[in-house]
């Protein structure tokens, strides 16, 4: 029998960590989708094919702006010291993840800048109709084009990463501390941003291929969890405690049924009969797909808080 | 360079929380907070129990997570190895709390970081820490690690000891003594 | 246990010290703005030596004021008592002073008494209405129908106030409901009896036990730090309590012992000395009688005889004896303080005072040292009238060896009005609804008075049964008399004011001498101000109010403590020696050796309501101070683990306890833990608290005093014997 008691009661701390509520989860799974639309959108830049893919390639920068801004809103909100908020642009710390994500957030707006210039939406060129111009000088220039999709799939990664490595290198809470949280969030970001535009698309082709692309990325993400979850039963008693959330512990029915069923297995197999066309397809699975995202960033920040070496 | 630290005995110590109440009044912690705490351990079946109370703190860590991950430089090494927060650069973000193992810190109502200093304010004036000034047990030493002549070299040397959480990697400087010699 | 259910009980240990309050209101409070005592500068800082009064140990303090705010308060170093080191409750001690429930204005009660509902007067007005009434209870009764209970060295000029105006009732509970059966054994046996501070040498001790005591809970500070300083040096430690209390999880041995049997243990240990003469030979055979017959008496408590009763095992009492004996006369047998347990309490007193003698350890280094003193002269007054009555609390001396006044006996007569009619109640500085046994029987009492009056800082529960609450400053805001102590060293030491007294407040002395006047015994208070009664006094004895206001305190010359060290072995008993079989007890047809009786025991479902002290409380009196608030918000009831179980209770669950009379507690908290026996549960004692004045603390966790409703009286002393209350455990809705 080994009894603990602790007289410390701090506000947030104690019982269990508690500091970082919707915010965080938020600002992670808007990083996570921005990293997933930047890289399919700098695929298809890279590739040239902007055109076969409309839809993504002429709304996710705005997208991408709009929701990485609203991620930071919520990044924002959760400071204590908001005043204080320059305060990240006024060092680099090379030890610190979130220094480089600070750094990497503001990389990212010249870019999606850029490639929303380059694939301008209707209601803004006629919003701004100098910038029509602007557009089809630079859309002229390959070589530019391309190296916006580089650059669009490198920080994509390097932002969806980062959202993972984030928490990954917590040591003090085991459920997080595993590199394959970096994978895991960047799969994810993947799977929702593709399920995202398969929704919104109005070519079938374009859905077709996005969902057949989440598709693949919602059985790598199943397997990637698989990962996370050996990785975590195979390590130290410390973080097979902390993986027990999920395997019995109080976290287990969330995940299991919100993350794991409803948000991969039931719309990997809907967008499955669709794509097959034994359904009609339906902005159902993508729905699952996102909302099974943003659970799966509440649930891991959540029981990473709970989980500790005590 | 020096690097300072605890020993503590818990051998004498009641876990009375005067520690916890003198840092409190020394430091104006707010209240519902506490930069250091009793933790107590009790293993065993009724009547062989044998128990460790420990008054705990942050361990000023020589490899510390909470600076290590600060984006901004507020978390920081300062003299003797004391780890700081500067309250100008510090956005709140949380980062340190999240990466201490220990839990030894919180936000200050005026919304940075906070935690124990080692009463700098006071070893700056060659006295002990408030925490342990006040310790109605003695139990407390407080002093230079790496001065093989202080007197928390020896009892370190000389006593059997434990940190807390050595296997999180972060190098603790307080140091538990417990029963029986080293010698 | 794996780790999970680990970090489960961690969640419940830290869950137990209660629900996080709002950040910063202690700073909010901190940044009102503050009179400052006048000789106090408005920048900068300053300190302020006085002396703590968060208990009635009366530490030397130096409190230091920050830019006209007070900061903090510390230990005077040159204090032998405090050796610069205040215990918890003292380093709290700040937060007495921005408590936000205190007592602002002198309150007059609106409806019936009980009701908490108030006037807000004047102090004239106060003063006027108390005065009339006094005067209209002398006419009618005499002025013996006024009692005064009085707590603490800030009753000095209201006992004094009282005595001019003729009563001789004044009482202390720290008499009937604490030490007082301790102090009749020890002087029943040494002719002495132990003091407060106790006289216990637990620094140079080389074998300590420890009966109940729980040093490290209970704060007292000297006796802890001595304590901390016997661990260090190696020191034997064997600790007898049904709890693993703090003190326990240092010992070389802890039994936990059934409660209530402690004498049979004490016997046995005295058996096993006496018959295997292991006692000091020189030592007894000078200075004791009696040994025969109480060889003769015990010869039947052998170890195996108590084992049945107490669950210790014969060898472990055998071991242990032989143990004691070897470090004599350097053994020291803790006389405890709060003994008032079982009713036979002298009488367990007196077991451990026999079994001290026997070690030879009364007067010696590492045992009970012989207290100094400065001589300070006292202010001449004029003489006391004098009263016909007598006392009115021990009527035909039915409690021979009470030596002081019984708070429970002047209750009894306000209930019966015998041996005369009580019709008047001053209260200071203690709070008799948390204090007495028997609710029920206190405001039985209560309603029969004409007057009651309460001089409080706080909105304790008594102050609720008030027709007068008269708001006192707290320590830090007043002078209060000169501490003239007893202890290893002797020394005199002074409260001052640090701050101006916040609020509409009064000074105790100012209170008394403005109240004399009004009852025209004004004479009995000859000086204008305190500071010239202090002056006088000290000028009278060589020194001055102004070198005692700097310092702090000032010490006297070193002087013996031992006998070794040329004590002269006194003891005024009867026969002048320490008398191990007691004649006088004898006399009265009680035990002159104590022999042990069983007590009644828990029924089934039941367990023993036990109880004791939080290190970071004081009693009832603490639980407002903000700061002391913060560490500690609720009490928990201790309960074995495996009951526990059984109940299907865990850590963290709220239950209700309800005593054998059906009264049923506050819902308190769990705390199920290996700590304890099985046949009985534990509270920290002074929570629970009902009255309105108490904002944040009301209504939190369960109060031991409401549950005891049974008691039994020691016939030797009067004492009230508080542990014979059963309870069972109800899950709280
Ligand atoms: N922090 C703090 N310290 C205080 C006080 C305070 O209010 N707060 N009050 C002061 C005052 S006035 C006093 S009198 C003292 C009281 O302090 P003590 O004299 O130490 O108190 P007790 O009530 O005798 O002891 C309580 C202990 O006795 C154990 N016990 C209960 N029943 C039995 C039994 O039958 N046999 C044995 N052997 N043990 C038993 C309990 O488990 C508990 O550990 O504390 C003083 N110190
Ligand atoms: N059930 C139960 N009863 C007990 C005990 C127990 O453990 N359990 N313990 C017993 C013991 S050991 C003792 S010594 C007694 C103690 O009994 P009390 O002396 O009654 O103890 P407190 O509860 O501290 O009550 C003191 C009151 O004085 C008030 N006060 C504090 N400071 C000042 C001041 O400066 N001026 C004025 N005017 N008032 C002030 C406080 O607000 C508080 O209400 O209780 C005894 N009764
Ligand atoms: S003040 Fe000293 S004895 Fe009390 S809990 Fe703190 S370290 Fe332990
Ligand atoms: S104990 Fe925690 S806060 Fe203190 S230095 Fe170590 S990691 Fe940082
Ligand atoms: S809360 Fe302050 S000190 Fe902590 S990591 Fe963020 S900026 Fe640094
Ligand atoms: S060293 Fe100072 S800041 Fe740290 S716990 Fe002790 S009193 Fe508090
Ligand atoms: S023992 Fe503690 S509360 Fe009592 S006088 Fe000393 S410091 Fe104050
Ligand atoms: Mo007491």
């Amino acid at each position: 029998m080994l009894e603990i008691t602790n007289t410390r009661m701090n506000h947030l701390i104690d019982p269990s960590l508690h500091i970082w509520g919707w915010e965080i989860p938020v600002y992670l799974f808007a990083g996570g989708m921005v990293a997933g639309m930047m890289l399919i959108l700098g695929f298809f830049f890279f590739k040239g094919r902007e055109k076969e893919v409309d839809c993504v390639c002429t709304n996710l920068p705005l997208l991408s702006i709009i929701i990485l801004s609203l991620g930071m809103f919520a990044l924002f909100l959760d400071l204590e010291y908001k005043l204080h908020v320059f305060r990240f642009y006024t060092t680099f710390i090379i030890t610190s993840p979130m220094s480089w994500g600070s750094w990497i957030l503001i990389l990212v707006y010249p870019v999606l800048a850029v490639s929303l210039l380059l694939r301008l939406p209707k209601f803004v060129s006629k919003l701004i109709p100098k910038l029509e111009q602007y557009s089809n000088k630079l859309k002229s220039n390959r070589k530019l084009v391309k190296s916006v999709g580089i650059l669009n799939m490198v920080l994509g990664a390097s932002l969806g990463i980062y959202t993972g490595v984030l928490l990954s290198t917590f040591q003090a809470r085991p459920l997080w501390n595993s590199p394959i949280l970096a994978l895991l969030f960047l799969v994810s970001g993947l799977s929702v941003s593709a399920a995202f535009v398969h929704m919104i698309a109005k070519s079938v082709y374009e859905r077709e291929l996005l969902a057949k692309a989440d598709n693949a990325f919602l059985v790598t993400e199943l397997f990637v969890i698989f990962l996370f979850i050996i990785g975590m039963v195979t390590s130290t008693k410390i973080h097979q405690d902390a993986i027990a959330l999920f395997l019995g512990g109080q976290y287990t029915a969330v995940f299991w049924i919100f993350v794991v069923l409803m948000g991969i297995i039931i719309p990997l197999i809907i967008q499955s009969l669709a794509i097959s066309h034994k359904i009609k397809h339906t902005p159902l699975a993508p729905i699952f797909v996102i909302i099974g995202g943003l659970i799966l960033r509440f649930v891991i920040v959540s029981a990473g808080q709970y989980s500790s070496w005590y | 360079m020096a690097r300072y630290g605890m020993a503590i005995d818990t051998t004498k110590c009641v876990g009375c929380m005067d520690c916890v109440v003198a840092c409190k009044t020394e430091n104006n912690v707010p209240e519902g907070l506490n930069r250091d705490w009793i933790q107590t351990i009790v293993n065993g079946e009724f009547p062989n129990l044998t128990m460790e109370i420990r008054s705990e703190r942050c361990n000023h860590c020589t490899n510390a997570p909470c600076v290590n991950c600060c984006p901004t430089g507020a978390s920081h090494y300062d003299g003797g190895g004391i780890v700081l927060v500067h309250h100008d650069l510090c956005t709140g973000c949380k980062a340190c709390i999240a990466s201490c193992p220990y839990d030894a810190r919180f936000i200050n109502p005026e919304g940075y970081a906070d935690k124990c200093t080692f009463c700098v304010h006071r070893v700056e004036e060659g006295k002990d820490p408030a925490c342990i000034s006040v310790c109605p047990t003695y139990c407390m030493t407080f002093g230079d690690l790496d001065d093989p002549n202080s007197e928390i070299s020896k009892l370190v040397k000389s006593r059997n000891n434990h940190t807390v959480l050595p296997e999180a990697g972060t190098s603790p400087n307080i140091y538990y003594l417990i029963g029986g010699n080293n010698a | 246990m794996n780790s999970i259910s680990r970090r489960r009980f961690l969640k419940i240990g830290a869950a137990t010290a209660g629900v996080a309050a709002t950040a910063g209101a202690l700073s909010k409070f901190t940044q009102q703005a503050v009179k400052i005592s006048s000789s106090v500068p408005e920048k900068g800082v300053y300190t302020i030596p006085t002396y703590c009064d968060l208990c009635f140990w009366k530490c030397n303090a130096i409190a230091t004021v920050k830019d006209g705010k007070l900061w903090k308060i510390e230990g005077n170093p040159i204090d032998p008592m405090s050796k610069g080191r205040l215990c918890p409750r003292g380093t709290g001690g700040i937060g007495s002073y921005y408590d936000p429930d205190r007592l602002r204005k002198p309150l007059m009660r609106k409806n019936n008494r009980g009701q908490e509902e108030w006037v807000e007067v004047t102090w004239d007005e106060a003063f006027t209405f108390i005065a009339d009434k006094m005067n209209k209870i002398k006419s009618e009764y005499g002025p013996e129908a006024v009692a005064l209970f009085s707590h603490g060295i800030g009753g000095n000029f209201f006992k004094h106030l009282m005595k001019a105006y003729g009563t001789p009732n004044l009482a202390a509970p720290s008499f009937a409901q604490c030490r007082g059966p301790r102090d009749a054994g020890f002087r029943l046996t040494f002719g002495e009896d132990v003091g407060s501070p106790e006289r216990t040498d637990i620094e140079n001790s080389k074998f300590l036990v420890l009966i109940g005591s729980h040093l490290g809970e209970n704060m007292h500070n000297t006796q802890v730090q001595e304590f901390a300083t016997a661990i260090e040096r190696g020191t034997k430690l064997l600790v007898v309590d049904p709890r693993h209390s703090v003190a326990a999880s240092k010992a070389d041995w802890w039994f936990p012992i059934k409660p209530g049997t402690d004498i049979a243990l004490i016997l046995a240990w005295i058996n096993v000395i006496v018959n295997e003469e292991l006692y000091d030979k020189v030592y007894i055979d000078k200075y004791a009688i009696g040994l025969d017959k109480l060889k003769k008496t015990v010869s039947n408590n052998t170890p195996e005889w108590a084992y049945p009763i107490t669950g210790i095992k014969a060898e472990l009492i055998r071991e242990t004896a032989r143990e004691m004996a070897r470090y004599k006369p350097a053994t020291l047998i803790h006389p405890g303080r709060h003994v008032t347990w079982y009713g036979d309490d002298s009488q367990r007193s007196r077991a451990i005072a026999i079994l001290n003698a026997l070690m030879g350890s009364w007067g010696r280094k590492g045992g009970f040292f012989s207290p100094v003193s400065m001589d300070i002269a006292s202010y001449p007054y004029p003489e006391f009238p004098h009263s016909e009555k007598g006392k009115v609390d021990n009527p035909d001396k039915k409690y021979p060896f009470a030596h002081e006044t019984i708070t429970t006996g002047i209750r009894e007569a306000t209930i019966s009005g015998k041996p005369y009619p009580v019709k008047g109640w001053f209260v200071y500085a203690t709070n008799l609804i948390f204090t007495l046994p028997n609710e029920d029987e206190t405001i039985k009492a209560i309603q029969n008075l004409d007057l009651m009056v309460v001089v409080e800082t706080q909105p304790s529960e008594i102050t609720g049964w008030a027709d007068v609450v008269l708001p006192e400053a707290t320590y830090l805001e007043r002078y209060d008399d000169i501490n003239v102590e007893f202890f290893k060293e002797p020394f005199i030491s002074i409260r001052q004011p640090v701050l101006e007294p916040a609020f509409e407040t009064k000074p105790g002395w100012w209170m008394a001498k403005k109240l004399s006047e009004k009852l025209g015994l004004e004479k009995y208070f000859p000086w204008n101000n305190i500071e010239e009664y202090l002056d006088t006094r000290l000028k009278n004895s060589g020194y001055s109010l102004e070198q005692l206001k700097k310092a702090g305190l000032i010490k006297g010359d070193k002087q013996p403590i031992y006998f070794e060290e040329g004590v002269t072995p006194e003891f005024p008993t009867p026969s002048g020696k320490i008398e191990l079989y007691s004649e006088q007890l004898a006399a009265y047809g009680l035990d002159p050796v104590p022999r042990y009786r069983k007590h009644e025991e828990p029924p089934p479902g039941y367990y023993r309501l036990l109880f004791g002290r939080s290190p970071v409380h004081s009693f009832g009196r603490t639980q407002s101070n903000p700061i002391l608030f913060d560490m500690m918000k609720e009490n928990e009831v201790w309960i074995n683990k495996f009951i526990a179980d059984k109940l299907e209770l865990k850590s963290g669950d709220y239950v209700i306890l309800v005593n054998q009379d059906g009264v049923r507690s506050n819902k308190v908290k769990v705390k199920a833990t290996e700590r304890i026996r099985q046949d009985c549960v534990y509270i920290v004692h002074g929570f629970g608290h009902t009255s309105k004045g108490f904002v944040r603390s009301r209504g939190l966790g369960a109060s031991d005093n409401q549950l005891v409703t049974k008691y039994k009286i020691d016939p030797i002393m009067g004492g009230t014997a508080q542990h014979l209350n059963f309870v069972t455990i109800e899950r709280a809705a």
